[in-house]
């Protein structure tokens, strides 16, 4: 891929000049409608998005929403008429389909053409299909839209035996709200722990515990071979999930959250530079000075050469505001440690800073007392922090990753140090 | 619905009818009004959803739970003792009329 492109020039939006097309109604491109606003931008801004509704807030869906402790609208980031108010046009219920970058004109679904002066993508991510026979069986969901998880509500309603597919983050939040509903609830996940690839095992086994002490039978090493349905009239909904090991699991409702694709193929199709995503500078530019891009459907390319997949919404928000800057000839990179949070019982995990490749883990707190946090370290230099229930570590952490300072693992591991003293 | 009135960092003023139930932040995002980040969408995890309670309110609003407290201790404008998170008030009839304001940052 030829960076130096992507360093390159980009086309500098006047205030008047446009229209500016943001391909993407979630919530990134909404950020960068937003701040194009916020930044003095004055042209047309048009937000085309293929799902049927405003933007919304996506964690509550397999949190609060699901729970049913929020409505609908109360998901929504902004209403329509919010919308309207900032002069942002959103064309909602129709994708757009192909880029034509020679001529700046966009082909959406209906066949209308969109000329742009300027283009964001931020068309994000869908859930990664499960590769078994069976996948397509009715009551087997993925949970990554509102259409989703409408459904999974409804057919939580009646199902009494859930099976979840994958031990990551959105499906333990799942499990925690089917839990509490009295449903019997087991977690298939083919890794020897629980969300393996982004926490260290202290965190996992407290997840695993967590789970149990709730109820919920977590197989670990269990690797989905088939989904089954039911004999006689209905066999076309999900019965059963069967493992490579012969088990079969009862089921009625099943939940497959085995992680994500980025939707780059818009931006492939148009020979954007694309490698587990759409490749984006820091500061969320292209390989094509007019286009940026930003939120899941990106991956970053870093100092070093290296690419990072961030799926988070800081992620969709810092990066959509340096698209907005980008459009308008500003460098704003986005260089802050990355975080995320989950939600699971009465139990919030906050991470910051990117833990792969560690070689020291250090605990402080007692995983007993559901208030502890995991300090990762890389060549005694302090990489990232997991914090279960101490709010005030995973902040002050953020303060001291993002100020790019360390302290030492005897330091993090001692609860008489001070961690804000090390923030300053 | 509960009547609700943010002031905005600029110090103008919406007055937004909010149904019950609901919390500040969603309400004042819904409704586009400036001065609420609200990134993490009400899970009191990001701290970008930081208001001023109206003193005359402030002892009607219900006490802030730990969690919140930890968050306040860390907004990004100055906090004052009636700082509170707006995903974590919910509008109740006891608070209608409520005036909020909103501080010029929030991250
Ligand atoms: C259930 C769930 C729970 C989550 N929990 C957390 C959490 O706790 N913490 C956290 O940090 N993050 C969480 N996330 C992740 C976070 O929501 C995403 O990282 C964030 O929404 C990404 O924003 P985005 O704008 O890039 O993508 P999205 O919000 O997915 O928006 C992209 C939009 O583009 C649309 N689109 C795609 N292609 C086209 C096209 N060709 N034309 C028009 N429109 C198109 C899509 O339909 C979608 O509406 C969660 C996600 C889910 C699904
Ligand atoms: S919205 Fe994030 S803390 Fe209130």
């Amino acid at each position: 891929m030829d960076t130096s492109r992507i360093a390159g020039s980009a086309s500098v939006m006047q205030p008047g000049e446009g229209p500016i097309v943001i391909v993407g109604a979630g919530q990134s491109g909404l950020q960068v409608a937003e701040s194009l606003r916020s930044e003095g931008y004055a042209g047309q801004i048009l937000m085309v998005g293929d799902e049927p509704c405003p933007p919304y807030h996506r964690p509550p869906l397999s949190k609060a929403y699901l729970a049913g402790e929020a409505s609908e609208a109360q998901l929504t980031i902004r209403a329509p008429e919010a919308l309207t108010k900032k002069r942002i046009e959103l064309i909602a219920g129709v994708g757009v389909q192909s880029i034509d970058r020679a001529n700046t004109l966009l082909t959406l679904g209906d066949g209308r053409k969109l000329a742009y002066a300027g283009l964001a993508l931020a068309t994000g991510s869908r859930a990664r299909p499960l590769p078994v026979p069976g996948a397509g069986l009715a009551n087997v969901f993925a949970l990554r839209t509102l259409a989703d998880t409408r459904r999974i509500a409804a057919a939580l309603e009646t199902a009494q035996r859930v099976v979840v597919i994958g031990g990551g983050f959105i499906g333990l939040e799942f499990a925690a709200v089917a839990a509490k509903q009295g449903k019997t609830v087991t977690v298939l996940e083919a890794a020897e722990r629980l969300m393996a690839r982004v926490v260290a095992p202290p965190v996992s086994d407290f997840y695993a515990g967590l789970h149990g002490s709730h109820g919920v039978a977590i197989e670990l090493g269990a690797q989905v071979s088939a989904l089954v349905g039911k004999a006689g009239e209905q066999q076309d909904v999900v019965a059963a999930v069967r493992t490579t090991d012969g088990r079969e699991f009862a089921a009625d409702l099943v939940i497959v959250g085995i992680g994500i694709l980025p939707n780059s193929e818009l931006a492939e199709a148009a020979g954007l530079a694309c490698e587990r995503g759409i490749v984006v500078d820091a500061c969320s530019r292209t390989s094509d000075p007019r286009i940026v891009a930003s939120g899941d459907c990106t991956a970053r390319r870093l100092a070093d050469g290296s690419l990072l997949r961030l799926e988070s919404v800081q992620n969709a928000v810092e990066q959509g505001k340096s698209a907005a800057a980008a459009l308008l000839g500003t460098d704003r990179p986005f260089t802050a440690a990355p975080w995320f949070w989950s939600d699971q019982y009465e139990v919030k995990l906050q991470m910051v800073g990117l833990s792969a490749g560690y070689d020291t883990v250090v605990s402080r707190g007692a995983a007993e007392d559901h208030r502890f946090s995991v300090f990762y370290f890389r060549d005694e230099r302090l990489i990232a922090i997991d914090s279960i229930n101490q709010p005030q570590v995973h902040m002050t952490g953020r303060k001291l990753l993002d100020k790019g300072n360390s302290l030492s693992p005897a330091q993090a591991a001692d609860p008489a140090f001070d961690l804000a003293t090390a923030a300053v | 619905m509960v009547m609700v009135t943010y002031i905005e960092p600029n110090g103008s003023e919406q007055n937004i009818d909010v149904p019950e139930g609901w919390s500040l932040m969603q309400a004042a995002m819904s409704n586009g009004v400036d001065g609420i980040e609200a990134e993490c969408g009400g899970s009191c995890a990001c701290a970008t959803c930081h208001c001023y309670v109206d003193e005359a309110w402030a002892a009607r609003v219900p006490a802030a739970a730990e969690n919140e407290l930890a968050m306040l201790d860390n907004v990004a404008a100055e906090r004052r003792p009636t700082s509170r998170l707006s995903c974590q008030i919910k509008a109740t009839a006891d608070l209608d009329g409520i005036v909020v304001r909103l501080p010029t940052s929030q991250s």
